[in-house]
């Protein structure tokens, strides 16, 4: 008898001939990325490519259904970068660019799968029934599959607009609320594996859609959805790690509030047969705090980084780096609080509702109501 | 004795975990202030938002630079007190709980913890216990035995790092704290209050600033700005503080070769980097380099940054076209952007104060579409790649333009706005002219229209006509003989004659306003509308007849009434009886220019810098390691009578303590009685 295999090991010690071949494609595509589009990168742009690469293979291995999202979105990608052929008329004229996945399409794609999605969750939590909700998981998927593909494809059509133009597609209120949305969905569908159960997307499925709906109104109203170059400031391989680790920052408090709704329901009575029992929900609600948390720091740390560089200081209480600091400091008494004290219950599961407000403003807010260096995206 | 158990009850209360808490809130609630009141404005702005009784007490209170006030910094102070009396509270029974074991834990103890469960084992104590140690070593355990008189205590424990994170996390505060308090603007404030430095108004020159609002090279902390226009260099830089200045020696001249300025085709910036040369005054030694937005460069442990741009003087020459009746041919001047040119001469008494100069200007010239009504339409059209722009756009750069003040001798000014080319506007082209009395209002644009040669000349000719009282009666009698031709009555041509006259002398009061008010005192309201027209009528034959009439004396061919023509005649009119309210006597046409840019370049030394970023580093460790490093105790507790009994501990509750419980439950139950659990899967 083994004893030393008896117990669950970590999940890295659970890699499988999948993990590897993920890995290895994930290395191949960097090879391919680097060789085919190297000369528009910086030997910083060069670096972080390299570092995706085990990042994306850390996170196949811990998560496996997170592979084959990744190499469906990679591979719609690919096939709308070859329909395009290096010539933006064929979003015009090719049916599969037109009405599937030329960037803008797709994330009009991905916006009707969020919204269905979250009826089937609701369909699913009223009716008790699995079959929804399981279509509501498969929906959820396709979203943020489709959402992927659209920003993926929109990084090349920037480049086909013009090669001094081109940038990733996280630079302004359009596209990181594209951003936000994947990474809610994504966080998400995470815990919804790990945790076996499906019932909390009702809820959190709201705050996508809530974006998503914004997304739209800014799309058809204000023309946002328009790619546009780059201001000089924006210029600079930080971009490409500040952003992405704010979003998990927004996405995971995000998700915690809307499962801090669930939880104070659930604790006054209201739909507590047919959601997870308070004890999960609260385990959740932690789990993506502490996500959220430590990704907002590192964020919050790259972006002083970033400033020191583009701005001459690394901080200086610009009022995005001001709320930006207010949020840390919430999250961190929340912390405290929780892990310090012990407290349970619903205090804190208020807090992190309050929480979601702080952080809205924060994203949103400070760009609609405050003027600053920060203004990259006006309403 | 009093005083130790109050210093005793200080240290408690500060190292609390609900000071921290409360600091915390205390300084997001602090620091919302500060992002909704625009901070470090000239004071001017905020004299006139706040009026004369609120703008001192604010200032008093430190709004206007919130993160540098006194009690900012204290609060700022007690989180540095608070965190360093945390960590030096915990130190102790920190270190002492990770290097313990607590193998001699008691039996009533173990049974007392929430994950606990008795066992029975059929194996003698001493192997028992091996298999045990050889099981939590697999495990990442680290164990220690305890020997007992009943038996052995295995006591083992992992993540103890957990704790270190804390350590880490809160030690960056404190550093992090310190560091930024060396880069703020505290050092500045000392060397204020002990150094007998004060600060300067900024409207002198130079050379002319006195040694106490200069900082010597030895300043080893200061953040300010160096302005050189191209062909220029500096060596100071100016540190704005409060509503004044300081000038901060730098050990080295910076010259500018050339400042680059790149735009998109869409008019948005695309580049702005300048081409400096650094020589250091020690050494003589010069370097050459291009400093860009992202691109700073370090010279002698000072970091140089593109911080803005500016007009670094440039040189306009105009062409004045005199507006007054009988006023002088169109003259020749020069002035540079910056700068203020006397204009006395002919009975002009003003000051043009030249305020900006813009090489070019990218407008939107596409008309309005109808917005697509049907929901299908709309999605449709926002499919497809991103690069697609949805509503028409037509940019173009409509030229260069520049703004000037024109203050007269009495002090007051009007602000103006000139384009140096026409720009089309519905099918013709015109010469803008804008205009406002004060500078938060819009630009008024008076639009002068161009001639069949391109030129603005026929509409001064018209205007200067149609304004000039001793040629009315000229214009009168030219336009009755034109509009009435064979018309011989002399009481009909005299009264044509007369009310053209009086429309022409009504116009040159206050152009179509005063003709309005003229109708409506005088005309009933249901007749308004056709004596308007009849003015207007009179007003273009007028306008006709005036240009005629200075062609022919110019010596220049007859032009034809043409639809083009009768437009520009309208236009005339139009443009006319605005510029009667454009408060100015001249307006200035832009000939050429000679564009001089100038770069900003913010300087900083900051020493705090990498004391921050290394904060920075263990914060970011530190805050890892508490959250996801899990720190385990288990406890498995083997007698000699066969019971045994296993307890987990964690430093946290969450649910996979249960989960992780159970698991080395069940494996330990089957290690210490494989006969009566099934083995465990592997």
């Amino acid at each position: 008898m083994d004893i030393a295999h008896s117990g669950t090991p970590s999940p890295l010690r659970r890699v499988g001939i999948g993990d590897g071949l993920f890995a290895l494609a994930l290395a191949l595509a960097a090879g391919f990325a680097l060789s085919q589009y190297g000369d528009f990168m910086d030997i910083y742009d060069k670096a972080i490519l390299a570092a995706v690469v085990p990042a994306l293979a850390a996170i196949g291995w811990a998560w496996k259904p997170f592979r084959g999202f990744l190499a469906a979105a990679a591979a719609l990608a690919v096939l709308s970068i070859s329909l395009y052929g290096g010539d933006l008329a064929r979003a015009e004229q090719a049916f599969f660019l037109k009405y599937l996945i030329s960037s803008q399409t797709a994330i009009m794609w991905m916006s009707a799968l969020f919204f269905i999605a979250t009826g089937a969750y609701w369909i699913g939590l009223a009716a008790r029934s699995d079959f929804a909700e399981k279509t509501g998981s498969a929906l959820t998927w396709s979203a943020v599959t489709m959402g992927t593909t659209g920003l993926l494809v929109r990084w090349y059509e920037s480049y086909l607009i013009g090669t001094d133009v081109g940038h990733i597609p996280i630079s302004n209120l359009y596209e990181v609320f594209v951003l936000f949305s994947l990474i809610t969905g994504l966080l998400y569908l995470y815990y919804e594996g790990h945790y076996a159960t499906r019932r909390m997307g009702a809820f959190v499925l709201l705050v996508i859609s809530a974006a998503v709906a914004f997304l739209l109104w800014y799309t058809f109203s204000r023309e946002a959805q328009e790619i546009q170059p780059l201001i000089p400031a924006l210029q600079s391989y930080w971009m490409k790690v500040h952003v992405p680790a704010n979003f998990i920052g927004y996405g995971a408090f995000a998700l915690a509030a809307m499962i801090g709704v669930a939880d104070l329901l659930v604790r006054k009575g209201i739909l507590a047969s047919r959601l997870p029992p308070a004890e999960v929900l609260d385990d959740v609600m932690y789990k993506a705090i502490a996500i959220g948390f430590a990704f907002f720091t590192i964020a919050t740390i790259l972006g002083a980084l970033w400033a020191a560089e583009a701005w001459g200081t690394y901080w200086q209480w610009d009022p995005k780096e001001t709320w930006a600091f207010i949020v840390w400091l919430n999250y961190a008494a929340w912390l405290h609080i929780r892990l310090t004290k012990g407290l349970r219950g619903p205090m804190l599961a208020w807090w992190a509702v309050i929480g979601l407000v702080v952080t809205a403003f924060a994203f949103v807010g400070v760009n609609m109501f405050l003027s600053g260096l920060h203004s990259y995206g006006s309403l | 004795m009093r005083q130790r158990s109050f210093s005793r009850a200080f240290y408690e209360l500060i190292s609390s975990m609900r000071f921290a808490v409360s600091l915390l809130t205390v300084l997001g609630i602090a620091s919302i202030i500060g992002t909704v009141l625009k901070q470090n404005e000239p004071y001017n702005n905020y004299l006139n938002q706040f009026g004369p009784y609120w703008f001192p007490i604010f200032e008093e209170l430190g709004l206007y630079a919130v993160y540098n006030s006194a009690w900012f910094l204290v609060i700022l102070a007690f989180l540095v007190l608070s965190t360093s009396a945390c960590i030096v509270r915990q130190t102790r029974p920190m270190l002492k709980d990770m290097r313990s074991f607590r193998e001699h834990a008691k039996e009533a103890s173990l049974a007392a913890f929430q994950h606990h469960e008795r066992l029975h084992t059929a194996l003698p104590t001493d192997s028992a216990s091996q298999k045990i140690q050889a099981y939590l070593a697999a495990n990442g355990f680290q164990s220690r035995t305890g020997a007992r008189e009943d038996g052995v205590l295995l006591a083992a424990k992992q993540g103890s790092w957990t704790r270190v994170g804390y350590f880490l996390a809160h030690s960056a505060i404190v550093l992090i704290c310190i560091g930024g308090l060396l880069d703020g603007n505290l050092p500045l404030k000392i060397q204020m209050a002990l150094g007998g430095k004060t600060t300067t108004s900024g409207n002198q020159l130079i050379s002319d600033i006195k040694p106490e609002s200069r900082l010597g090279l030895d300043n080893w902390s200061f953040r300010g700005n160096v302005f050189i226009p191209e062909g220029k260099s500096a060596n100071v830089a100016i540190l704005n503080v409060k509503d004044g200045i300081l000038l901060q020696d730098l050990p080295f001249t910076v010259s500018l070769r050339k400042f680059h300025l790149e735009h998109y085709s869409t008019g948005m910036p695309k580049r702005f980097a300048s081409d400096i040369l650094i020589t250091d005054k020690a050494s003589g030694k010069s370097v050459e380099k291009t400093i860009e937005v992202n691109k700073p460069f370090e010279f002698d442990g000072i970091m140089m940054y593109q911080a803005s741009f500016e007009d670094g003087g440039s040189r306009l020459h105009l062409v004045g076209h005199d507006l007054r009746t009988g006023g002088r041919a169109p003259f020749q001047t020069d002035a540079t952007v910056g700068e203020a040119i006397k204009l006395k001469q002919d009975g002009l008494d003003y000051t043009l104060e030249l305020g900006s100069f813009r090489p070019f200007n990218i407008e939107n010239m596409a008309n309005e579409e109808p917005a697509e009504t049907s929901t299908v339409a709309r999605l449709e059209k926002h499919l497809g790649s991103g690069a697609r722009s949805v509503s028409k756009k037509d940019l173009r750069n409509v030229g260069p333009s520049f703004e000037y003040r024109l203050r007269d001798s009495s002090g007051q000014a009007r602000e103006y706005q000139n384009y140096m080319l026409p720009i089309e506007q519905d099918g013709a082209w015109y010469m803008l002219a804008g205009m406002r009395e004060t500078p938060a209002a819009p630009f008024r644009f008076m639009r002068i229209p161009m001639d069949q040669d391109g030129k603005p000349d026929s509409w001064f000719v018209i205007r200067g006509a149609l304004l000039d009282k001793s040629r009315h009666a000229e214009i009168a009698s030219r336009f009755t003989a034109t509009a009435l031709g064979a018309e011989t009555d002399e009481t009909v041509r005299g009264r044509l004659r007369e009310t053209t006259r009086k429309t022409l002398e009504l116009f040159a009061i206050g152009g179509f306003e005063s003709l309005g008010k003229f109708i409506e005192s005088t005309v009933p309201p249901a007749e308004r509308d056709k004596a308007a027209d009849v003015f207007i009528k009179i007003l273009e034959g007028s306008a006709w007849e005036a240009w005629k009439l200075a062609r022919s004396t110019a010596g220049l061919p007859a032009v034809e009434l043409d639809q083009k023509n009768g437009r520009l005649l309208r236009d005339t009119l139009n443009a006319t009886s605005d510029s009667l309210h454009y408060g100015a006597p001249v307006y200035f046409q832009l000939s050429s220019f000679e564009e001089v840019r100038a770069t900003v370049l913010q300087v900083t030394r900051s020493p705090g810098k990498p004391v921050v970023y290394f904060g920075s580093l263990l914060l970011v460790l530190g805050v890892f390691a508490m959250l996801y490093i899990r720190e385990r105790r288990l406890f498995v507790l083997i007698k000699h009578n066969g019971d045994a009994l296993v307890a987990l501990s964690a430093n946290r509750k969450s649910m996979d303590v249960e989960e992780a419980f159970q698991r080395h439950r069940k494996a330990i139950a089957a290690l210490l009685d494989p006969a009566a659990t099934p083995p465990a899967q592997s």
